[in-house]
């Protein structure tokens, strides 16, 4: 049971009496349930105010203002549009696979949920710490790939099986740089668990992974960053829901809730991109300098993981979208080829000095 | 280290079940309209021409391929690189050289045109004609 001491969770439901009377497995059960239920509830809380981050970004890059009615500068507009999505029909038009149809968004959203387990929230603090910390992040979310070919397939719809097509092609392909960068921090670090990667970059901003080996861990965070951007189909790399050729992509039959899932889904995905890039490049809840340590780690790791969030968001709303074959250019003549670079630059350094 | 695993499963079935109960609540709450129309497979407002079942760029089939090839050896590398600094130079060399054996393939992909979308060829005149345009 010592390890599982560190779930916080766990502490916070030994808080209530008579929790302490209960088996060991029975706790783990019971934590392990309310874990799942606070970060589905914190998933689906960000993700509406990500939506409405997204539409204010938008708005001032565009000289208006954004959604106003709803509330104070519209604060509740997308608490409405959840209501709203709640009352929508959601059906399954005749020519589908029903049991795939069904089974996609299940598969979508918990890919999107599974991956926040491992996360470092704060020193000692995360629900599961598993000592393959990173390496499940990458397994988990290339369950992905699966999840929207089964949508886009069972759809029966030409919309829908091409860019479902796409975003594989998309995914798979943007995995390997994003997996080559990942070995970078691994290489300098020595560890693949989430935690012993934040801790080994405490005592100042100069001790990020970011700025060892410099510039290769530099060029590796960009290369992660793009590489993320096209992983959650974000612009400029957004061709499989491209709606001005493709209506929604893998998403065109879906309706009411069941789409709301694969939206969820998607802002969840940013969030979490978000959280991987602060944890590993820059420092997770390490502050940036020491005598700004009295504020706490889990708002600094936020913090970081929404400064990412909002370049992510600025970007959309700056740069057209690529076509198919620069999006291939890019990812295997660009980024794989500087991944090399880097993965040899980093090795060459860390085995010299 | 196994409680942490047990931890991750319960927490994905919870999610499962939040899902599923969100469905649920949808089911009950939102309104059903009793229209043919609604069922019939979106094609633009138009009728659905043929089966959606269709035939697709085999474009696709050859990046599936190249991301086989280079996510078996990123798989190779993350052990590597976490014990790499205690073996030493050694190990390293011997990493570059499986690197540099993967990257004569990369290279030979890249020579052929593979990793392109639009694979052109050039004639002897010195010419670029596309022969191939992809339905996508």
């Amino acid at each position: 049971m010592t390890e599982t001491l560190t779930n916080p969770v766990l502490t916070l439901l030994r808080l209530i009496p008579g929790v302490e009377t209960l088996s060991d497995g029975m706790q783990v059960l019971l934590s392990g349930f309310l874990a799942g239920v606070i970060l589905f509830a914190f998933i689906a809380v960000f993700a509406l105010y990500a939506v409405y981050l997204e539409r204010k970004v938008a708005g001032h890059v565009q000289d208006r203002l954004g959604p106003m009615e709803v509330g104070w500068h519209g604060l509740l507009q997308t608490i409405a549009d959840a209501i709203k999505l709640l009352n929508k029909e959601d059906f399954a038009p005749k020519d589908v696979d029903t049991k795939l149809f069904t089974l996609a968004p299940f598969l979508v959203f918990m890919t999107a949920l599974s991956v926040f387990v491992v996360f470092p929230y704060d020193s000692q603090v995360s629900i599961a710490n598993l000592n393959i910390g990173i390496f499940y992040v990458i397994a988990i979310s290339s369950i992905a790939v699966p999840a929207v070919i089964m949508a886009g397939w069972s759809s029966n719809n030409k919309w829908s099986l091409f860019g479902a097509m796409r975003s594989a092609a998309q995914i798979v392909s943007y995995e390997i740089p994003v997996g080559l960068s990942i070995i970078c921090v691994i290489m300098v670090v020595g560890h693949m668990g989430m935690q012993e990667i934040v801790e080994f970059q405490g005592g100042g901003f100069w001790k990020w992974v970011i700025f060892r080996s410099f510039p290769f861990n530099f060029i590796a965070f960009f290369i992660f960053f793009l590489g993320s951007l096209a992983e959650v189909n974000r612009t400029p790399f957004d061709l499989p829901e491209a709606e001005s050729e493709l209506v929604a992509g893998f998403m065109t039959e879906y309706s009411g809730m069941r789409w709301a899932f694969f939206f969820l889904a998607e802002y969840g995905n940013m969030l979490a991109v978000g959280l991987v890039g602060a944890a590993l490049f820059l420092g997770g809840w390490q502050p940036p300098f020491e005598f700004l340590s009295f504020v706490p780690g889990w708002l600094w790791f936020i913090l970081k993981a929404l400064v990412l969030i909002f370049v992510q968001i600025w970007l959309r709303w700056t740069l057209p979208r690529l076509r198919v074959d620069q999006l291939m250019y890019v990812c295997w003549k660009v980024l794989v080829p500087f991944a090399f670079v880097c993965i040899i630059g980093v090795g060459l350094w860390e085995v010299l000095t | 280290m196994l409680l942490n695993y047990l931890n991750v499963l319960i927490f994905l079935v919870v999610g499962c079940l939040l899902v599923g109960f969100t469905l649920l609540l949808s089911r009950i709450l939102h309104p059903r309209s009793e229209s043919d129309q609604k069922f019939i497979s979106y094609e633009c407002g138009e009728e659905p021409v043929g089966n959606a079942w269709i035939r697709f760029n085999f474009r696709f089939y050859l990046i599936a391929l190249i991301f086989i090839i280079f996510d078996i050896e990123v798989v190779f590398l993350f052990p590597w690189a976490i014990v790499y600094k205690k073996l030493g130079m050694f190990a390293f060399i011997e990493m570059m050289v499986f690197i540099a054996i993967l990257l004569v393939g990369f290279a030979y992909a890249w020579v052929k045109g593979d990793l392109e979308w639009v694979k052109s060829y050039f004639t002897d005149r010195g010419q670029e004609t596309v022969l191939e345009q992809p339905e996508d």
